[in-house]
């Protein structure tokens, strides 16, 4: 008897399992396609934000370099979006990790042009305090726009600091160790694409090219390729 | 606790739990920075709630005592999840705020709460009137709580708005000109600071109006307030 009881509940139990794993999947089949489309756009809104579209003629999202140097972004395994016009460097849009901010590591992108001028800079996410350091977001502040078009030689190296620091960037009242670590981690970003932008761009054009085939990717295999993005980003 | 009248009434206020039963308040703490958020939050909870209401009511014959708990979370877990995926899919800005909130309310005792000590001893249309009613209860509170913090910690009201309501929120937005806010309302203790105040506003309203239903001769019950 007590038996049968047993395997009464556990069969009852697993007809639950099974009735909840088929909603879970039937709501994950019905809504992956626009999912993984709103993942893209919103990556790709956040790239035109920083290089309009018309100043590039391909495709951002269609093939993105891994790239691993620590040393300037914070992080290994970040990616890289290339924009081409005509067949020349555009636009390079690096995913850039600073891994000191006051409260927690703060992911932002960095757009820089062909010649290694900044196009801008945007804060991906960050937990730094409400009020004081989330002035960093745009949304927020327009602190974040005073990078648009610095460079290496404007200012040059003695003036990349915070004021307080005798540099050129603003801080804020009561918070200066994000902006500070932001300002650092772009100077580094423009270093490594000084650096390496020529590198960078001679593996696009060869990954372009051994991906050319495929130009037109099945939907899945474009989608799992923003889910990969999207992951390393948060 | 039969009349829908009443389970109405107790589902908004007499045993609203997040200020009296004080569920949920891992999520309720934490979302209700601003009045959107709060306001999100409630409503995809109010929406698991009715769900599972729902449907726990209509297994309640089927499900043996042994197994009954592990069960109701299999059906709350399901719902949180498709709810979290639709949510990912039409309101995408909204979910990148409520993202990490969102599975949590898997874990919002409200909700089980309900399940075992309401919809499991009830039929489905009273199951599901209660899971609304304690849904929109627990909303209200998430909102008013995120209204209070996000006016007093940064001095606007509804701020991004258009997360939920579409581009053409974005100017219904109000704004303290010249006030820069209390950043302390926004920060954690805020959050404790606001919902302490709001549960002795609550406990004041319900004591004076004892003292009213005290002073009448025709005496109505006076409302009630059972336990969580």
């Amino acid at each position: 008897m007590a038996y049968k009881n047993i395997l009464a509940s556990g069969l009852i139990l697993g007809f639950f399992g099974i009735l909840g794993a088929l909603l879970v999947s039937g709501t994950e089949s019905q809504t992956r396609d626009i999912i993984i489309h709103n993942e893209r756009m919103a990556l790709l809104n956040q790239l035109y934000e920083l290089v309009p579209q018309s100043e590039i003629d391909n495709d951002f999202l269609q093939h993105p370099l891994t790239l691993n140097a620590a040393e300037f972004l914070g992080i290994d395994d970040t990616q890289a979006y290339i924009g081409t016009q005509q067949g020349e460097l555009a636009a390079i849009v690096f995913e850039a990790t600073i891994p000191n901010g006051y409260a927690g590591p703060i992911l932002m992108l960095v757009a820089v042009d062909g010649k290694g001028t900044l196009k801008g800079v945007r804060i991906v996410s960050h937990s730094e305090t409400p009020g004081l350091g989330d002035k960093i977001e745009l949304e927020r502040s327009d602190w974040v726009l005073g990078f648009n078009g610095k460079s290496l030689t404007n200012p040059v190296e003695p003036q990349w600091k915070v004021k307080k620091d005798g540099g050129l960037f603003d801080q804020f009242t009561g918070a200066t160790i994000t902006p500070r670590a932001i300002v650092n981690s772009v100077r580094k970003a423009l270093l490594y694409f000084n650096q390496e932008h020529q590198e960078i761009f001679k593996r696009y054009l060869k990954k372009s090219l051994e991906e050319a085939p495929k130009e037109t990717p099945k939907k899945a295999d474009v989608g799992a390729d923003i889910e990969a993005n999207i992951e390393t980003r948060t | 606790m039969n009349s829908y009248r009443e389970i109405i009434s107790n589902g908004l206020w007499g045993n609203n739990q997040a200020l009296v039963a004080l569920l949920g308040l891992c999520p309720l703490l934490a979302v209700s920075n601003t009045a959107i958020n709060g306001l999100g939050l409630g409503l995809a909870t109010t929406l698991v709630l009715l769900l599972s209401n729902t449907s726990v009511s209509l297994i309640r014959h089927v499900v043996r005592p042994e197994v009954r708990l592990p069960v109701f979370v299999l059906v709350i877990a399901s719902f949180v999840t498709a709810v979290e995926l639709s949510m990912k899919a039409y309101f995408f800005d909204l979910y990148k705020i409520l993202g990490i909130f969102i599975p949590l309310i898997v874990t919002n005792c409200a909700i089980i709460g309900r399940a075992e000590a309401f919809a499991s001893k009830n039929n489905p249309a009273k199951a599901a009137v209660d899971g609304l009613a304690i849904g929109i209860g627990f909303t209200l509170v998430l909102f008013v709580l995120g209204a209070s913090r996000e006016l007093i910690g940064q001095g606007t009201l509804l701020s991004q708005a258009h997360l939920m309501f579409g581009e053409a929120a974005r100017d219904w937005t109000i704004q303290i000109e010249g006030f820069k806010g209390a950043l302390l309302a926004i920060l954690p203790p805020g959050a404790f600071l606001g919902l302490g105040s709001i549960i002795a506003l609550k406990n004041v309203i319900d004591h004076w109006q004892q003292k009213q239903a005290a002073k009448e001769p025709v005496i109505e019950a006076a409302p009630q307030e059972s336990p969580g």
